[in-house]
């Protein structure tokens, strides 16, 4: 009959991290705030720098996220680890196709790509 | 090294030969065996401890998530690639998307990864009933999330501004003489010209007294006859589109369409979990669980961060 199986190992040795109501709220009440600033800062014209922004503000969201509700901060540096490599592989994919797709604007049929053309 | 774990109660209930056998044939419960305490875990026999078991169990998770991340990164990238080759079709179609759903449903999907989060740590400390409640409120923050989509999926219906070939916007007209969608840059005799030099009020076209289109006088906001906010009606932009603007709804559809079915997914995965919540399967013993739940539906969280400006507020 299967049962718990311990090398000596008690099962609430290693209490849990539980997160704090008052961190939960307060998470929660910055991504809110975050959200917000996400949308003025949509409205104020500045040029290039709007996507910049806008990705920073939504990269902190995501950050606030990841260490406080999935609970990143608390866990092993391993799974830290693994997050950030995913981010770093996504950087990689949309990045060299970036340069891929630049490299050949040259090459495009005038006034099919007017974005590439600048 | 574990020995193969054999149940001889479970063998037997397979085996007719060995029925006589068992001194409870009709009362004995097999469940009985398998089924823990409220709240407390049979460790599978292929762990060697609590621990082992709930590291695994993240590990894979995150790795799923890993998966997930990478997905989405190729609709990401698709995304970059049109944006940086095609500005000018998103300055044109974001504008058919509303800013203040987008922001409801952001807003909405961040209640639900808060609520989430607070069910796993009611899990975690046995609080069946905070659980459940908990486990209920994201449901139902994830059914408004995708009523308010089903809402701009509806809209986008009505106004033909689909995918690919099947944009169409001048379909919500019932004007025969509008000009097709291939041929935006060249407006039939029945549309008004928006020209800046000529503010002239907009006439009634010929031949359909009911189109409403230039019943409706372009706002004083704006070269283009825009309010700042609000999805604009599909006819009052049409005269500006660039080519190749349903590339726009193409990728729309598929990166909202594409996360909301995570959304559905993750429904319905809720809904298991309230149901054994409420059978009381998990509590301070046990709640990996509703860990793991927790880690995909604060994913989903995270795409739509992204998708919603990168959609919503492209100015």
């Amino acid at each position: 009959m299967s049962g718990p199986r311990n090398n000596g190992e008690e099962g609430h040795a290693h209490e849990p991290h539980v997160m704090p109501l008052w961190l939960l709220f307060a998470v929660f009440g910055a991504l809110i705030i975050l959200t917000i600033a996400t949308v003025a800062a949509a409205r104020v014209d500045l040029g290039a720098l709007n996507m910049a922004v806008a990705l920073g503000i939504a990269a902190a969201k995501a950050a606030l996220v990841a260490l406080y509700f999935m609970h990143l901060r608390y866990e092993r540096s391993f799974l830290g680890f693994v997050f950030i490599a995913a981010l770093f592989f996504v950087a990689l994919f949309i990045g060299i196709t970036m340069i891929d797709s630049v490299e050949y604007s040259k090459d495009l049929i005038p006034g099919y790509a007017p974005g590439m053309q600048k | 090294m574990q020995g193969w774990d054999f149940d001889p109660c479970r063998y037997l209930k397979h085996n007719p030969k060995y029925r006589n056998t068992m001194s409870e044939k009709k009362t004995h419960n097999h469940n009985r065996h398998d089924r823990p305490a409220a709240g407390e875990l049979n460790l599978p026999h292929h762990f060697d401890s609590v621990e082992q078991f709930t590291d695994s169990g993240k590990l894979g998770m995150w790795l799923f998530l890993v998966t997930e991340i990478m997905m989405f990164g190729g609709l990401f990238c698709g995304y970059a690639i049109y944006r940086v080759r095609h500005p000018e079709i998103f300055m044109y179609a974001h504008k058919y998307l509303n800013p203040a759903l987008g922001g409801v449903n952001t807003a909405v999907l961040i209640f639900s990864s808060f609520t989430m989060a607070w069910a796993v740590r009611a899990a975690m400390l046995g609080q069946k009933k905070t659980l459940v409640l908990m486990l209920c409120v994201t449901f139902a923050c994830a059914c408004g999330f995708m009523g308010i989509k089903g809402v701009e999926y509806k809209e986008k219906w009505e106004h033909g501004l689909l995918w690919a070939g099947k944009y169409n916007p001048a379909h919500e007209t019932a004007s025969a003489d509008a000009p097709p969608p291939a041929a935006p840059a060249a407006p039939g005799p029945t549309q008004p010209s928006f020209n800046m030099d000529a503010p002239a009020a907009p006439q009634p076209p010929e031949g359909n007294p009911l189109d409403t289109r230039t019943a409706i006088p372009p706002a004083a906001t704006g070269p283009e006859g825009l309010s700042p906010r609000g999805a604009e009606p599909a006819s009052i932009i049409k005269e500006q589109a660039p080519a190749n603007v349903q590339t726009f709804f193409s990728i729309y559809f598929l990166m909202t369409g594409l996360h909301g079915l995570h959304v559905l997914i993750g429904m319905g995965l809720l809904v298991w979990f309230i149901i054994v919540s409420m059978r009381g399967r998990f509590g301070r013993g046990h709640y990996l669980p509703v860990e793991l739940m927790g880690l995909y539906w604060h994913l989903v969280d995270l795409i739509w961060i992204f998708l919603f400006p990168l959609l919503y507020l492209v100015e």
